[in-house]
C-alpha cells in the first residue's frame, strides 16, 4: 500500500536558518532517501520550492483564473512530499518518523487511493 | 430432531457468539482490515448456525465451521463488489485458506488483542476506542453503546463506522505492537478498557442493566489482555483496579438506595474473593518494577480496602501514593483526592491548602467531587458558610439523586448545630 508522507515547516524559520543549518538539513534528506531507495520504499518525492512561488487556478466555466500565493496560507507550509511503499499504516508511520522533517517540523501521512 | 437438541444447537451458537465474537472477527479482518465486512460475514455465518445446527446438530468445532462459512460471504461479497487488483490477491488468499482449513479441526489462534490494538490505534479518535472494542471485541451494537456513552445510536453507529473505514482505508495493522510501540499503544488499550469500566460504574444504583454489564464486560475484557499479555505491569494493574471497585459495588448504597461514601461503607459488604484476586494481581505486578498509573491507582485502593482486616484506613500509605499519582498524571482530580487523604493525616486546614486553586475557565468548576471535597473540609474547620456554599455547588451539579440525597443530608448536619430543623 502506497502513503505520501507531506513535510510542513515555517518557510520563515527556514530562511533565517544559517548555511550550515541548512547544509545539515540537506544532508539529512538525502540519507533519508536513500535508505528510502535501499529498503524499496521509495515511490517518488521532492521538495517543493517557496510557497510564495504558487499560484492557484480555477477554471469554472473553462475560463480560467489565476490566483497568486498558495490555497491555504498558514504559518507553516508544505515544503516537500515523499510517496512511500508501505506495508501497513504502522510501516508508514515508522517511515514518518524517521523523516528529517517529523524532528524539525511536521510530517503528516496520508494513505493514498486504491483504484 | 427434537425440541431438546434444537434449544442446545441454539445454546451452542449463543455460547460460541459471546465467547468467540472477538476472536472471529479478528481473523476474518486480519488480511482485509475490513472490521465491517468482517462483522457482517460473520452475523450471516450466526444466522447460519442457527438454521443448520439445529437440523444437523452442532459441529465438533463451531468455531472452525462458522469461520469456514464466514470466509465464503466474505469471498461472495468481495466478488459481488468490483473486483480490483487487490481484491482479487485477497480472494485468492482467502480461498486458499479456507482449503487449509476446511479438511481439518484447526487450532483457532486468538487474535483478538491484534483487534484491540487496531482499535485503539492512534489514527482512531480517542473517545470511540472504547465503543470500538466494545462492538468489535463483545458484539455490542450501537443502540446499546450508545445508551451506555449517552450518544445517540445513529450518531454513534455514524462514528463506529467510520472508524472502521479509517481501519480499512488507511490500513491498520491487525496485530500487537511491537516493543517500541508497545508502551503508548497499550496505554490507548488500557485506557479504552477503562473508559468502558467508568461508563458502567457511572451507574451506581445499578439499576440499568446494560450500565452494569458494561463494567463487568469492561472486568472481562481487562481479564482477557492479561492472559494474552501475562507480563505488562500495567495492565495487571487496570485489572486490579477494576476488581478492588466492582469488589465494593455492593456496599456503595444502602438497602434503602441511599448513597454510602467508601469511609462508611460496611467491609463485610465487600467481595472479598475480588479483593484477593486484586491483591495478587498487583503483587504480580510489582514484580516488574514500572511503577505507573493504573498500579498507582489500584495501590490506593489496596490501602482503602486494608480496613477490611485492621479496621483503619491506611491514609499516610494513601496520600504518598496520591503524592506519586499527581507527579505523574499531573490530574487535578487525583489532586483534589490527595487534599482530602492530608485532610486525614495533617488535618482539614492542610487538605483545605492541597486542593487545587480554581483557575480562571477551570474545568473543575463543574467537578463534584471538588466541591463536595471542600463544603466537607470547611465543615470541619467550622466555616459553616463557606460550607455551604460549596455543597450548594456540589447538589446542583451531582445528577444522581441518591448522592444528591446525600449531599444534601451533609449540607443539614453542617450547620445543624446553629439551627433546629
Amino acid at each position: 500500500m502506497q502513503y505520501m508522507l507531506l513535510v510542513y515547516r515555517s518557510e520563515a524559520k527556514y530562511k533565517d536558518a544559517t548555511k550550515e543549518q541548512k547544509a545539515e538539513t540537506f544532508a539529512a534528506y538525502a540519507a533519508y532517501t536513500e535508505i528510502l531507495k535501499k529498503a524499496g520504499a521509495f515511490v517518488a518525492g521532492s521538495g517543493l520550492q517557496d510557497s510564495s512561488l504558487a499560484t492557484v487556478v480555477r477554471a469554472p466555466d473553462g475560463k480560467p483564473t489565476v490566483l497568486n500565493g498558495p490555497y491555504i496560507e498558514s504559518r507553516e507550509q508544505l515544503g516537500g512530499y515523499y510517496i512511500i511503499e508501505a506495508a501497513d499504516l504502522d510501516g508508514a508511520i515508522a517511515w514518518a518518523a524517521r523523516c528529517p522533517g517529523a524532528r524539525q517540523d511536521t510530517v503528516e501521512v496520508r494513505p493514498l487511493m486504491v483504484y | 430432531m427434537s425440541q431438546g437438541d434444537d434449544q442446545s444447537a441454539i445454546k451452542t451458537a449463543e455460547a460460541v457468539a459471546r465467547r468467540s465474537y472477538g476472536k472471529l472477527v479478528a481473523i476474518l479482518a486480519a488480511r482485509t482490515h475490513d472490521v465491517a465486512g468482517a462483522e457482517d460475514a460473520l452475523s450471516e455465518a450466526f444466522a447460519s448456525a442457527l438454521a443448520d445446527w439445529p437440523v444437523n446438530g452442532a459441529p465438533l468445532s463451531p468455531e472452525a465451521w462458522l469461520l469456514a462459512v464466514a470466509r465464503r460471504k466474505m469471498i461472495d461479497a468481495v466478488r459481488r463488489r468490483r473486483v480490483s487488483a487487490v481484491a482479487s490477491g485477497h480472494l485468492q488468499l482467502m480461498a486458499e485458506e479456507l482449503e487449509a482449513t476446511a479438511s481439518l479441526v484447526p487450532e483457532i489462534p486468538d487474535e483478538r488483542l491484534a483487534l484491540m490494538f487496531a482499535c485503539a490505534h492512534p489514527i482512531i479518535e480517542p473517545g470511540i476506542r472504547a465503543p470500538l472494542i466494545l462492538q468489535t471485541i463483545l458484539g455490542f451494537d450501537a443502540q446499546t453503546i450508545g445508551s451506555a456513552f449517552l450518544v445517540s445510536p445513529a450518531a454513534m453507529g455514524q462514528r463506529l463506522a467510520r472508524a472502521k473505514r479509517k481501519i480499512r482505508h488507511a490500513k491498520v495493522p491487525l496485530r500487537v505492537p511491537d516493543r517500541a510501540d508497545m508502551r503508548a499503544r497499550l496505554t490507548a488499550v488500557l485506557e479504552a478498557v477503562y473508559a468502558a469500566y467508568t461508563e458502567g460504574w457511572s451507574d451506581p444504583a445499578g439499576t440499568d442493566a446494560s450500565l452494569r454489564n458494561l463494567a463487568e464486560e469492561a472486568i472481562w475484557l481487562g481479564r482477557l489482555i492479561v492472559t494474552l499479555l501475562p507480563k505488562e505491569p500495567e495492565a495487571l494493574g487496570l485489572l486490579a483496579l477494576m476488581l478492588y471497585s466492582h469488589a465494593r459495588r455492593c456496599a456503595r448504597r444502602s438497602p434503602a438506595g441511599e448513597f454510602v461514601p467508601l469511609a462508611d461503607q460496611d467491609p463485610a459488604l465487600w467481595d472479598e474473593g475480588l479483593i484477593d484476586e486484586a491483591e495478587d494481581l498487583l503483587v504480580r505486578a510489582s514484580a516488574f518494577d514500572a511503577f505507573d498509573r493504573y498500579q498507582l491507582e489500584a495501590a490506593i485502593q489496596s490501602a482503602h480496602v486494608v480496613r477490611r482486616r485492621t479496621g483503619a484506613t491506611d491514609w499516610v500509605a494513601i496520600e504518598r501514593l496520591y503524592d506519586g499519582l499527581c507527579a505523574i498524571t499531573g490530574s487535578p482530580v487525583a489532586a483534589i483526592n490527595r487534599a482530602i487523604a492530608v485532610a486525614q493525616t495533617r488535618g482539614p486546614a492542610a487538605g483545605l491548602a492541597a486542593l487545587p486553586v480554581l483557575a480562571l475557565g477551570s474545568r473543575l468548576v463543574e467537578y463534584q467531587p471538588y466541591w463536595a471535597a471542600r463544603a466537607e473540609l470547611h465543615t470541619r474547620m467550622g466555616e459553616t458558610a463557606a460550607a455551604r456554599e460549596a455543597y450548594d455547588q456540589a447538589i446542583a451539579l451531582e445528577i444522581d439523586p441518591a448522592v444528591r440525597r446525600f449531599l444534601q443530608r451533609r449540607r443539614t448536619e453542617s450547620f445543624g448545630q446553629y439551627r433546629t430543623t
